[in-house]
């Protein structure tokens, strides 16, 4: 990574009390985002990819316990007074949510909802909003902003709702964004769209984004840098061409196997990663995605493997038996 | 990475379209007959009319004729003039009552439902007991300690109706506290402040504004009942229910006395029943559709 660190993640820890016993949502996260870069954080449901990303915007649930450093352009997020954090939200980040149909407020018109927005964060008046907002709803590519703005949520189709919510999102030109599955409420055909769209405004504004997702061919392309999550704790990271190309965990394996091909012949079985994630109020001795690896032998039972740099820099993961390693093939 | 250029058809749009719903005939004559009561006790002193409190011992339970038109009751009064006047005091307490409730139910509902915690513990706990607290003696209390007079009336009747504006607004509240487009709010640097007044208030008013509508029409039966007892504003000032109260002793001689008042807050309860069901009903769907 060349561009200079916006974001780091240091040892981030989420624990939520729940009446079955304290659930550790996220383990010890730590990651980086620099200036201008893409992250994809890619996981199953309930990895802890969507409490990672609260975990960021210091937005999680109130009873939520959290540990470790968030800095943010060298200030920590968790130290700071919830004054100068509300400040540096909406003007620093930002995010896109999965629904557009719950991330927009149903009874306010589009336009009240921008204007108000960018008076409030960068003091302009009303008629200075209102142009502006035209502009950034043509800039996310809605037809005809003038009749929008008076519009309300419901009279908008889901393509179109999310992408005002991206235009709410870039209204204060944040540094990061961060867009929690901001393509699976949505049509296919809209997934593609939304995401080249995400990805124009990222480069032309050289803001950093994490892309947070369950599917690989959605940060396949599209980002620099993919963390893959399981069971709260980052078990692969890598630059994305080098994690397509060598892949070292089962899991990231047995996600990309997971999706259907188009070249595949008619009628074949998916195959599916057999199992459920472990229960995460229960922690499991040894590494967490052994009772559904193939692989798993011995130590993955008994230890925990760390994430760690291998033969190639930048390129992690925790793992015993990387695939396409001695250890590997040995297993 | 190639970006796909967009291709929307800039000509489909022209102008939103504006969808009507129909409301129904009911609808329109519940506004109308509104309209109607609160135009004539607004202009009740322009009107021609003979003083609601002028006695004539002579013309006692006179029928309707052309100087009195609804008759006159059993003091010689024209029934008419009371009957609008008494609309004054009916309306009057009737509205104040539910505003005072709306307004301290609802801050209360919506702080409790957003803050939650301890804050909520107590608001839901103190109007539990209030709940409790048997209203008649409460307004039998009040009465007697502070006097028999319209504000009192209002103020017992207003406090009366806090419980229930505070669970419905705190019942809406909770349900959006939680939605995304409040944590959007939120990580957009949105104060407490604002996500209550701009994100909350707008979504919990609708509900609250159709209860609102069925709080009046309660209010002004309630305002009846109490005058009927005679807990109600003081006399010779009519109301609605004083009225009715007053015809109660000439029910076999003239029972147009008791049964005129008795139509017209029928009827204007009934007005506002319909128009917050309607209203309730407009809203319910987009609730839903959330």
């Amino acid at each position: 990574m060349t561009e200079p660190v916006l974001l780091s993640v240091e040892g981030v820890a989420v624990d939520l009390p729940t009446p079955r016993g304290n659930l550790r949502a996220v383990d010890q996260v730590d990651l980086k985002v620099g200036a201008g870069q893409t992250l994809g954080i890619v996981g199953e449901s309930g990895c802890g990819k969507t409490m990672l990303s609260r975990a960021i915007l210091q937005l999680l649930p109130r009873k939520a316990k959290l540990s470790g450093r968030v800095m943010l352009d060298g200030q920590d997020l968790v130290q700071l007074a919830p004054e100068r954090l509300r400040k540096l939200r909406g003007r620093s980040l930002a995010v896109v949510f999965q629904d557009p149909m719950t991330s927009l407020n149903p009874v306010l018109t589009i336009g009240t909802q921008l204007i108000e927005t960018l008076q409030e964060h960068l003091e302009l008046d009303v008629s200075a909003a209102r142009k502006r907002s035209v502009e950034l709803l043509a800039a996310v590519g809605i037809p005809a902003p003038e009749q929008r703005l008076m519009q309300y949520p419901h009279q908008l189709s889901g393509g179109m709702r999310q992408r005002v919510a991206i235009a709410i999102a870039l209204s204060c030109e944040p540094k990061l964004l961060i867009a929690d599955e901001p393509t699976t409420a949505l049509d296919v055909t809209i997934q593609a769209q939304i995401l080249d769209l995400l990805a124009r405004e990222q480069r032309r504004r050289h803001m950093a984004m994490i892309i947070i997702t369950h599917d690989l061919g959605v940060v396949a392309g599209r980002t620099d840098e993919v963390a893959v999550m399981y069971a709260g704790r980052v078990v692969e990271r890598a630059p994305t061409p080098a994690l397509f190309k060598k892949m070292r965990m089962p899991y990231t394996e047995a996600l990309l196997a997971a999706i259907p091909k188009l070249d595949a012949a008619p009628h074949t079985v998916l195959p599916a990663i057999s199992g459920r994630p472990p229960d995460p109020t229960r922690p499991i001795k040894g590494c967490s995605f052994s009772p559904r690896c193939r692989y798993a032998a011995g130590e993955c039972f008994r230890e925990k493997p760390l994430l760690a740099e291998a033969e190639q820099p930048d390129h992690q993961y925790a793992c015993f038996h990387p695939i396409g390693t001695a250890a590997g093939v040995e297993a | 990475m190639a970006t796909l250029e967009l291709s929307i058809d800039e000509q489909v749009i022209v102008a939103p379209i504006r969808k009507t719903r129909r409301l129904g005939l009911l609808f329109w004559a519940a506004i109308g007959w509104l309209t109607f009561v609160f135009a004539v006790a607004a202009l009740a002193n322009l009107l021609p009319m003979p003083d609601p409190t002028a006695m004539d011992m002579l013309e006692r339970r006179q029928p309707p004729s052309m100087l009195h038109w609804l008759g006159t009751d059993g003091l010689g009064r024209d029934e008419l003039a009371r009957l609008i006047y008494g609309a004054r005091i009916s309306l009057t307490v009737g509205l104040c009552a539910p505003i005072i409730g709306i307004t301290i139910g609802g801050a209360l509902g919506m702080l409790a439902g957003y803050f939650r915690g301890r804050f909520e513990t107590l608001v839901v706990g103190s109007m539990d007991v209030l709940l409790a607290f048997p209203p008649l003696i409460l307004a039998l209390a009040v009465t007697a300690y502070l006097g028999q007079s319209l504000p009192n009336l209002t103020l017992i009747l207003g406090v009366l109706g806090i419980p229930a504006f505070m669970r419905v607004a705190r019942a809406t509240t909770l349900s959006l506290a939680r939605r995304e487009f409040v944590i959007a709010a939120q990580a957009l640097g949105a104060t407490h402040a604002r996500i209550l007044l701009r994100e909350l208030l707008p979504n919990v008013f609708l509900p609250l504004f159709a209860f609102f509508l069925l709080g009046v029409a309660v209010t002004i039966v309630v305002e009846g009942a109490l005058s009927f007892l005679g807990l109600g504003v003081p006399p010779p000032i009519s109301s609605w229910g004083s009225m009715i109260g007053e015809g109660r002793e000439s029910l076999e001689i003239a029972p147009r006395l008791a049964f005129i008042p008795a139509t017209t807050m029928f009827l204007t309860v009934l007005s506002f029943n319909l128009v917050g069901d309607t209203l309730r009903a407009l809203t319910d769907p987009r609730q839903g559709a959330l």
